[in-house]
């Protein structure tokens, strides 16, 4: 009796199972456009060269077919909801690819091209009397760095204290009217926030000034925006509930900001602050106009022209000297530190991030 | 410790928006007060003008005088802050500060005050509070672990730990059980009659049970519509107003025959 029992269970096929493509499907199918695309170009392109191969189009044409393939064989063996749901995935997951490609294609390119001068000369010389081969950047990393954290300085509190005020104290037309000019600052064209400091330090400081201050403050209008917007976001996600239960035990509204509303985001803001260093330490124009160009280290951001990384790599690019392939190396290499720099400094803001965010228990 | 706290002709508005209207009753110290009503008829804002909470929401704004022993919370040049301390308040949803660990929850009203306290004071209110809000005995092998780890519960019980360490004269509660189960709820209650002996308690509640078993005394209030402002109907022990009350509204209301 048990014995039959479970030989008709097995036999017995669950109803919930079937009607489906197997999971294999969408894989196949994929395989078999690429290699019927592929089949029908080598066709086209018989007694050619093979190099001329069009694997671009193999690729593309063959990732269009496969999206039609799958959609109608799933509303043939499955049913509309099934099919519309695997059209969706597979747009959905090729735009992913899509993305991907022009980020690592980069990547790669400047991984390969900078390595050739990623060598030890390049982070121990500048480049004072180079006009050949060998130089380094040491001076543009640490104009970068100076620069980068002069602007940081400037807008971090700035942007913070703003934030605060418009989430905390802003009410009224005076708000709004900071938010509306905080996101007209967050338009501006980086050359415009270069001329305004470079107009302003010649007010002060006569013309032809160059001073890694002013680039400095060039990148803190650019940077303060996005302080803003994002402390702004971030300040406001903390839920009322925790500066009532704080106001509701006897604390003064500064106390509260400082030790609950600013405690339970800084993992946000800290993102946010990471962000608007990133934008910013790739800017080129404004500090070509403000901080000017140089061949030699100057680590003092108030007197006489500093270089950063980009400048360095648009002025290799631009004025080569006598060896164009030796310049274009090094500005490959300048790319690629940078590059570095900046995912060193987005790894940073995780650590930080990690380390303060609210802990849930258990 | 406790205070009596009377309230005279007290109006409530948000901006032109008259939220509650002509409240005048006494809180006697030492003892349970429930609101009970509608949704929407004025208790939580009414209460949350007894320590000036209300002044939160922008354009929130009251008419006439709160007085806790005598002192007027609304007379001129009184600091907010002040009287925040004097009246403690729990809230509907338990929100212990994610950030900080249970014994710095506790600690809350001491710490973000920046005042400074010796550890051994600090571990005495910390053990002293946590006994008054009957989680001493759930938690005192976990102090150092995020306060939002515990269950809703205890989360609750510990937002009134963190009330009483700042040693408060009148303890506001505004639905402290709706989002709890049974028994988290039968603790709370439990709590409330043990904390009455030294505070002044006032309690909104939804639950009429609750408000019957808990309170010396109960408040109705009502509303005659949307738009409308919220009134106090009827204000006396608890027994008359479960059994007998003088007003048919607030018979309806405890016998089930509306809302």
């Amino acid at each position: 009796m048990t014995a039959t029992t479970a030989a008709a269970a097995s036999a017995r096929v669950n109803p919930l199972t079937t009607g489906q493509l197997p999971a294999w499907s969408p894989w196949a199918i994929l395989l078999g456009s690429w290699v019927l695309v592929g089949g029908v170009f080598a066709l086209m392109n018989t007694g050619g060269d093979p190099a001329d191969f069009n694997i671009a189009a193999t690729l593309f044409l063959g990732t269009v077919l496969f999206v039609v393939l799958l959609t109608v064989f799933s509303s043939v063996a499955e049913n509309r909801r099934r099919a519309v749901d695997r059209l969706v995935t597979s747009l959905v997951s090729s735009a992913f690819v899509i993305v991907l490609i022009p980020l690592v294609s980069l990547l790669y390119t400047v991984v390969v091209n900078g390595l050739d001068r990623f060598d030890a000369e390049f982070f121990s010389s500048s480049m004072r009397n180079i006009v050949g081969e060998g130089g380094g950047a040491v001076h543009a990393i640490w104009g970068t760095l100076l620069i980068t954290l002069g602007a940081a300085v400037i807008s971090v509190p700035i942007g913070l204290m703003t934030a605060i005020y418009l989430v905390e104290y802003g009410r009224g037309k005076l708000a709004k009217a900071i938010t509306f000019l905080v996101d007209v600052m967050t338009g501006i064209p980086s050359i415009v926030a270069g001329l305004f400091a470079a107009a302003v330090f010649v007010i002060f400081f006569g013309p032809g000034t160059y001073m890694g201050i002013a680039g400095s403050v060039a990148l803190s209008v650019l940077m303060i925006p996005v302080v803003v917007r994002s402390s702004e976001e971030m300040l406001r996600l903390v839920p009322n509930e925790l500066r009532e239960a704080s106001y509701a035990l006897g604390v003064p509204k500064w106390l509260t900001i400082m030790k609950v509303v600013m405690p339970t985001s800084i993992a946000g803001i800290t993102t946010g602050v990471t962000l608007a260093i990133s934008r910013v330490i790739g800017e080129t124009a404004p500090l070509v106009l403000t901080a000017g160009i140089t061949a030699s280290l100057n680590t003092n951001l108030f007197s006489g022209p500093m270089t950063t990384l980009p400048v360095l790599v648009f002025s290799q690019y631009r004025s080569p000297g006598i060896d164009p392939t030796e310049a274009l190396d090094r500005a490959w290499a300048g790319a690629l530190t940078l590059i570095l720099i900046v995912m060193a400094l987005n790894l940073v803001a995780r650590l930080v991030a990690k380390i303060f965010a609210p802990k849930l228990g258990r | 410790m406790s205070k009596r706290i009377q309230v005279n002709d007290l109006n409530v508005f948000y901006g032109k928006f008259k939220a509650v209207e002509g409240i005048s009753m006494t809180i006697e110290p030492r003892s349970v007060t429930a609101f009970i009503g509608p949704s929407g008829c004025g208790k939580s804002t009414f209460l949350r003008t007894l320590n000036r909470m209300h002044e939160v929401i922008p354009g929130a704004y009251v008419e006439g005088e709160v007085l806790v022993d005598g002192d007027n919370l609304y007379g001129e040049g009184v600091d907010p802050v002040l009287v925040r301390r004097q009246v403690g308040m729990v809230f509907q949803r338990p929100n212990p500060f994610p950030t900080m660990s249970i014994r710095d929850n506790v600690l809350a009203g001491v710490k973000l005050n920046n005042t400074r306290m010796a550890k051994s004071d600090a571990d005495a209110l910390v053990e002293k509070s946590l006994q008054g809000a009957n989680l001493w005995n759930e938690v005192k092998d976990r102090l150092n672990l995020p306060g939002s780890g515990l269950s809703g519960g205890q989360q609750q019980r510990l937002c009134i730990a963190r009330a009483i360490a700042v040693s408060p004269e009148v303890i506001l509660m505004d639905e402290p059980c709706s989002a709890l189960d049974p028994i988290s709820t039968l603790a709370i209650e439990d709590l409330i009659e043990d904390l009455k002996r030294e505070y002044t308690i006032v309690i909104v509640t939804h639950n009429m049970q609750q408000a019957s078993r808990v309170s010396d005394k109960t408040a109705f209030f009502n509303i005659a519509g949307t738009g409308k402002p919220g009134k106090l109907i009827e204000y006396a022990d608890t027994t008359k107003i479960f059994s007998n009350p003088d007003v048919q509204a607030t018979e309806d209301y405890v016998s089930g025959r509306f809302g």
